[in-house]
């Protein structure tokens, strides 16, 4: 036996510990999979098929000289980057990565498949992640320069407007399965319908708006290269730097998780025994491998999109999130509790 | 729960709170830092009534901060808004040269 | 840990509210402010009142806080920052908040009204306080809404270049 303490512990160690891994692996799967549609090679040097790629990247980052520009505003410089890393791993502690574990050499109760249960879910992962704008706006601010500065007050101004989208896109998907908790919500879509099904108008507004939100292209006009130098890391170098890109990878990593919790039913399968709460630790594995597995497909998406798609305009940016997808949102949700209103009568 | 904190503990952080907001108000001549300490007064109020309505057993209190919070919402928009329009016709922010009532 | 968990959100909240108005950088006192809201979350926690604090950081934190530092970079700062502080100003604000917690003091000595003993515990579900909120106080809710959409309306206008 040992003491829940612990098993918490070691849960959130594991976790953390996985979603650092898939983010470092993503960084390399980024660019073998560029590479791979445009025809090159990519990095091969460094391993096996260059899969020891991230611990080289790791290690540069660590010994490149940390510079601190003299005209920056030092503390804030050098809180940014940390506040900007740190939402998206606190939210994963909501995200049922799997059914349950039963181990009765370990604990008598199953051990739930996420690290904190709790009956407000979703609303913890948006409160959370609406605090990472901070790392950007402070970056862009503390920066003391036009390009970061711009680059933030795009980004801010992007991710609030966005975080109204995410928001309201997925209030259909809790009006249908009654519960704002993500345990609940996978438990729903192993019992009935992946609600991707049910709501595609929800899935397909959050996918984009996730997007938007995690600064990817084709909305990733705060770093716009070509006309913003970096956006709001023009001045980050060595592991600051390191810290924004990761935190970028880790909200990318979250809005998978999200995505596959929320839509496409988590670690369920429709079909048994992969549609219940596992009664046995090999099912209770299986149901961790296939929430990765799905984890995994969104990230690929991810990548793909980004090598496929040019860069939006800023201006279409905000029209598409203000004209278009609030209001379809909103109709969403109406149409949504009509229907719920006549089936449940 | 068994617990030594009892209302009146809630209520005197919550109190000392408040005061804190006053006093800002008070001493500070930035519109921007005196609407913060308004937003600190809003919140100490907030604390009290969740407290209220955990020892009454009352949910009353926390449907008031719901309330409040959205309302909250609101004034900081139009009075940031204020500020701005503010400060594009004075360039200024302080209240020490914001005297007259008209712009 | 209840007890030691609310003297540090507590102690840490007002450690933060003593620096928002004590700090001579605006951008200061908003991230202060914005760690205030979070402890205070903190506090709603331990209250069990876990919707209320979800809301709490959400909006405060998450939404109205990131327009205050719009706001503050967007306007010049540097010449309040060198400002001093007034002394009258200082003093009657610490008079005031003086005689505020006197106040408190002596309201709190007295013995208060028992508090109800006969209702249901609030389990800190969110349905608990999401119910009432659609049925008894559906009236508010609505006149919320539209108070939201003004006020959006009067931003937006107060916005404009030139009011005319």
């Amino acid at each position: 036996m040992i003491p829940l303490l612990l098993i918490h512990l070691i849960k959130i160690a594991c976790v953390i510990g996985v979603m650092l891994g898939i983010v470092a692996y993503t960084v390399l799967a980024e660019r073998k999979i560029c590479a791979w549609m445009q025809d090159r090679i990519g990095p091969n040097r460094v391993g096996p098929f260059g899969l020891l790629q991230p611990v080289a990247d790791g290690l540069k980052f660590i010994f490149k000289e940390d510079v601190l520009p003299h005209h920056v505003n030092k503390v804030y410089f050098t809180l940014a980057p940390m506040i900007a890393m740190i939402p998206a791993l606190i939210t994963i502690a909501v995200v049922p990565w799997g059914s349950q574990l039963v181990i009765p050499s370990v604990s008598h109760d199953p051990i739930p498949g996420v690290i904190a249960n709790l009956n407000v879910g979703i609303l913890f992962v948006f409160a959370i992640s609406s605090l990472g704008v901070y790392g950007i706006v402070l970056a862009g601010w503390s920066s003391n320069s036009k390009y970061p500065f711009l680059g933030g007050i795009r980004s801010s101004a992007q991710m609030i407007s966005y975080e109204v989208c995410l928001g309201l896109s997925v209030v259909p998907v809790f009006m249908q399965v009654g519960s704002l908790n993500l345990m609940k919500v996978v438990e729903y879509q192993a019992q009935h319908t992946w609600l991707g099904f049910t709501q595609p108008l929800s899935c397909f507004i959050f996918l984009v708006s996730a997007f938007a939100e995690t600064n990817r292209l084709p909305f990733d006009l705060p770093e716009a290269e070509q006309e913003l130098v970096g956006g709001y890391h023009t001045e980050y170098s060595s592991m600051k730097f390191a810290m924004f890109f990761l935190g970028e990878y880790a909200a990318m990593f979250m809005a998978s998780a999200l995505m596959a919790t929320l839509f496409f039913g988590g670690w369920s399968l429709p079909f048994a025994p992969f549609n219940a709460p596992a009664q046995t630790l090999t099912v209770g594995l299986i149901h961790i491998g296939i929430f990765l597995a799905k984890v995994c497909g969104f990230l690929f998406f991810f990548i793909w999109v980004r090598w496929t798609i040019p860069r939006f305009r800023y201006d279409q940016l905000m029209t598409l999130g203000w004209k278009i997808f609030i209001p379809l949102t909103l109709l969403n949700i109406l149409i949504s509790g009509v229907v719920l209103a006549v089936i449940t009568k | 729960m068994t617990s030594a904190i009892t209302l009146n503990d809630y209520l005197i952080v919550s109190g000392l709170l408040f005061a804190l907001g006053i006093a800002g108000v008070i001493i500070r001549r930035n519109a921007l830092v005196i609407y913060m300490a308004l937003e600190m007064n809003l919140n100490a109020a907030n604390l009290a009534l969740i407290a209220f309505s955990k020892f009454n057993k009352l949910v009353e209190g926390q449907i008031l901060v719901f309330f409040v919070i959205a309302i909250a919402a609101a004034e900081v928009a139009v009075g940031l808004a204020i500020i701005v329009a503010l400060y594009r016709r004075k360039q200024t922010i302080s209240v020490d040269q914001l005297t007259t009532m008209r712009l | 840990m209840y007890d030691i968990l609310f003297w540090f959100f507590s102690i840490a909240m007002l450690v933060c509210g003593l620096l928002v108005i004590a700090n001579r950088n605006p951008v200061a006192s908003a991230l202060f402010l914005v760690l205030l809201f979070v402890f205070l979350a903190g506090l709603f926690v331990l209250l069990e009142a876990f919707f209320i604090a979800a809301i709490q950081v959400l909006v405060y934190a998450g939404a109205i806080m990131v327009l205050f530092l719009f706001v503050i970079m967007l306007l010049d700062i540097k010449a309040s920052e060198r400002r001093k502080f007034r002394a009258l100003g200082v003093v009657g604000g610490i008079a005031v908040a003086v005689a505020f917690v006197w106040e408190l003091v002596i309201i709190l000595t007295r013995p208060l009204k028992p508090l109800a003993t006969g209702g249901d515990e609030l389990s800190g579900g969110l349905e608990q306080v999401v119910k009432p909120l659609f049925a008894n106080y559906m009236l508010p809710f609505e006149v919320t809404a539209l108070l939201l959409l003004v006020a959006m309306i009067g931003v937006v206008l107060l916005s404009k270049r030139e009011l005319k």
